[in-house]
């Protein structure tokens, strides 16, 4: 009798386990905050400021998000991922999206079951040196030690790269950029890899940014961009049509401040169904009709997020590039809201 | 015929099996097992439940696969195309090899604090005391974390070492006679290389170096013959009672041979040179190790300390009475009738020591050494996104290792216990 008890209980804790399994929208809903995975601290990409605030280029990403679902860019709870952390966070549901640097490839999308929605920055490896080294370019560094972030696709271009120009190096492995950063100011290794903005913005927090150089070659493509579990395809458009409002309104010249102005109607309909004055989109992914509008309201377009975060007047200094509208000659391009 | 002590037969009821000590254990038993087996069942059904979901299979494939990533210390040969499987390899290398180092560096000085704790000198007795106090009440990573950051911060980068073409001065200068370098990132030792070398056996582990073989082979060869003659000794002194002079035939002995074998191989020392951004040459032992393994030594020594200054006091003092009184000085009563008798006291928790080293040596994350957790548990894990199967297997092979471990120790424990007849 035991045992048909116990195999009783077994079968009805299988069962709740199977029907507890609701989508990734209802959970957040009722959760009534986003969980956003971003790193541990990269100033402009996601660092809390001096009041203990998440600010940054993909922190914008997950407030965007909150905003379109939760109605209040504020509700989201940010969990620092490291490198080698990220995925199993989002892979285990502890975060809801992963916003964090990370480059979107064949294997991640696949094998480790996520889905990248877009984006948000493209970007390529580059290596950073102290400049009285006098070393202007990666090809002139044979034999240095090369700090390196583990769990990265980085780490495999490093190997990659000086095997191809035959070359050898002393890999030096750490865990976070804050250790990175460390290493390489202590002088234990000559050289800092990881994706350029992420170096530019690691030499902007520098005490002397002006001795240090960025080296002109790219080794790599970093397109960079959220990720959400594999399987749970609302959720992932719904990041994915968040993060394409923000570019569409760049390009169509919404902005945080003339939002409001614009949702009481214009004479382009594109602008009136990313604003939700005309059609039903929203309800298309399960959110109600303004969600773009939200989405823009939370810190403005993609190019004014790019512009307070990273670009050419904050420290860090990164000019648009690759990463302007495709209209401007950059590769930024939002499918229609229609 | 009935008698009258015939307990009334009830028939057995549920309760008994609660109240009647003859089945209580066995119920108890019955019980624990179900729960366990239930518990089991419960982990593995959510895991395949889990897995399905996810839409990942259980395979170990990947460590078939190229790895792809740099390895900054191996004992093995490995570059970024060896499989994941080999990683692996390199990583438990580098634990088996920490470890081992570690170990033995803790005994040693585990043991000299221990005994020297007990010292009959005030000042001495206080120091190990408070070396104890303060390395076994800091948690071990803290110890790592320090050494690492001391061996970065007080010494020179290799850079500094590079003789200036103006003044023909370096900020920093090799120590002795030009052969050894300290640096911020490794200490640079020289390395051995023989002229006339054996060379050596290719195995898909590793190459097996021929010269090492055969100093191996001449050591244990002389250590043999060295034996032989104390033995002899040993009997020209119990039968006459004069004991014939063997120092000087034991050196010969013992060093003549592997000397004339490695000045046949034409062996000598390779200095390390600053070549570019770092030495080469020789061999750069990186501080990474260095500051596990000081963290882990002077960690554990502080522990096996006082296992071994528990060992001396369980011994009761009238051994040392009786020994004094036999003549022996105190250095011999403390080698010859303390310590082989404290060390049955002190073998068995010396092994949970061991053992607690070993699996501390997985804190090597914190300063970028790849051992087992780096490589397997960490890199590969990531890379491929085997996360069950990487931590699985290595949870199975730290098992292994410290299995090995013990069931080693316990045999060493069988030969010094106390042998009663
Ligand atoms: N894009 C690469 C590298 C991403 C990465 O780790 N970036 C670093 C520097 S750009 C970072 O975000 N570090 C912050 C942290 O350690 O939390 C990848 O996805 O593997």
């Amino acid at each position: 009798m035991k045992k048909t008890v116990f195999l009783g209980t077994l079968a009805a804790a299988g069962l709740t386990a199977g029907m507890a399994a609701a989508t990734t929208l209802e959970d957040v809903v009722a959760r009534g905050e986003l969980n956003c995975g971003v790193n541990t601290g990269l100033v402009g990409f996601a660092a809390p400021d001096a009041n203990g605030n998440w600010t940054g280029f993909d922190v914008a990403v997950c407030k965007a998000v909150a905003a379109a679902v939760l109605g209040d860019a504020s509700k989201v709870k940010y969990v620092p991922t490291t490198g080698q952390t990220r995925f199993t966070a989002l892979a285990s549901g502890e975060i809801d999206v992963l916003a964090r640097n990370t480059t979107w490839t064949f294997s991640r999308d696949t094998d480790l079951k996520l889905d990248f929605v877009g984006v948000n920055y493209y970007d390529g490896q580059g290596f950073m040196v102290r400049k009285d080294l006098g070393v202007t370019s990666a090809k002139e560094l044979d034999g240095a030690s090369v700090c390196i972030q583990t769990g990265t696709t980085t780490e495999l271009n490093l190997a990659d790269y000086f095997k191809a120009n035959n070359m050898s190096y002393q890999p030096i492995t750490v865990d976070s950029n804050a250790e990175g950063e460390q290493q390489y100011l202590a002088g234990a290794c000559d050289a800092y890899t990881t994706d350029a903005s992420g170096l530019a913005a690691t030499r902007a927090a520098f005490a002397d940014p002006e001795n240090h150089v960025i080296l002109p070659e790219i080794i790599s493509k970093e397109p960079l961009g959220p990720a959400v579990r594999h399987g749970d395809n609302q959720w992932g458009d719904i990041v994915m049509w968040t993060l394409n409002a923000l570019i569409a309104a760049e390009e169509y010249g919404v902005t945080s401040a003339n939002v409001e102005e614009l949702s009481k109607g214009t004479e382009n309909p594109e602008i009136n169904r990313l604003l939700g004055v005309e059609g039903e989109l929203g309800a298309m992914i399960g959110l109600d009709k303004d969600f773009g509008k939200r989405a823009i309201m939370a810190s403005g377009n993609y190019g004014e997020i790019f512009a307070a975060t990273i670009g050419e007047s904050t420290p860090i200094g990164l000019a648009r590039g690759l990463n302007a509208q495709w209209t401007q000659g950059g590769l930024l391009y939002s499918p229609p809201f229609r | 015929m009935a008698t009258a002590s015939d307990a009334p037969n009830q028939g057995f009821r549920l309760s008994q099996l609660i109240y009647d000590t003859r089945y209580r254990s066995l119920t108890i038993q019955v019980v624990v097992f179900i729960l366990v087996m239930g518990g089991m069942a419960w982990l593995i059904d959510n895991t395949v439940q889990n897995l399905q979901q996810l839409g990942k299979d259980f395979n170990f494939g990947f460590l078939f696969n190229r790895a792809g990533y740099d390895i900054g210390q191996q004992l093995i040969p490995y570059t970024n195309d060896s499989t994941h499987g080999r990683a692996m390899l390199v990583g438990l290398l580098n634990t088996l090899w920490v470890s081992l180092l570690g170990c033995v560096a803790a005994t040693v000085l585990g043991i000299v604090i221990g005994v020297l704790r007990l010292s009959n000198n005030w000042l001495v007795g206080r120091l190990m005391t408070v070396y104890v106090e303060i390395f076994r009440n800091i948690p071990v990573l803290l110890w790592i974390l320090v050494a690492l950051a001391f061996l970065t911060e007080v010494t020179p980068a290799p850079a500094a070492y590079r003789v200036n073409a103006e003044t023909g001065e370096a900020q920093a200068s090799m120590l002795l006679f030009d052969n050894v370098a300290i640096t911020n990132r490794y200490t640079a030792v020289p390395a051995a290389e023989f002229t006339r070398g054996l060379g050596a056996i290719e195995t898909p582990l590793a190459p097996i170096s021929l010269n090492f073989l055969a100093l191996a082979a001449v050591v244990i060869a002389s250590i043999w013959f060295n034996r032989r003659l104390v033995a002899n000794a040993n009997k020209v002194q119990e039968t006459t009672g004069f004991r014939p002079v063997t120092w000087w035939k034991s050196l010969l002995i013992l060093f003549g041979p592997a000397i004339a074998l490695l000045v046949a191989l034409g062996f000598h020392l390779v200095p390390p040179e600053l070549k570019g951004f770092n030495f080469t040459g020789g061999v750069n032992v990186s501080n990474a190790f260095v500051a596990l393994w000081l963290g882990l030594t002077l960690y554990t020594a502080a522990f096996i300390a006082e296992i071994v200054r528990a060992g001396i006091l369980a011994i009761s003092k009238g051994q040392t009475e009786a020994a004094f009184a036999l003549g022996l000085r105190p250095k011999r009563t403390m080698n010859l009738v303390i310590l082989p008798q404290a060390l049955r006291v002190i073998v068995p928790p010396l092994i949970s020591q061991y053992l607690n080293l070993t699996k501390n040596s997985s804190l090597a994350i914190a300063v970028g050494y790849l051992d087992l957790r780096g490589t397997l548990g960490g890199i590969t894990l990531n890379q491929t996104g085997r996360e069950l199967e990487a931590i699985l297997l290595m949870m199975l092979i730290y098992l292994a290792i410290s299995l090995t471990i013990s069931g080693a120790m316990n045999v060493y424990n069988k030969s010094v216990k106390l042998k009663e007849r």
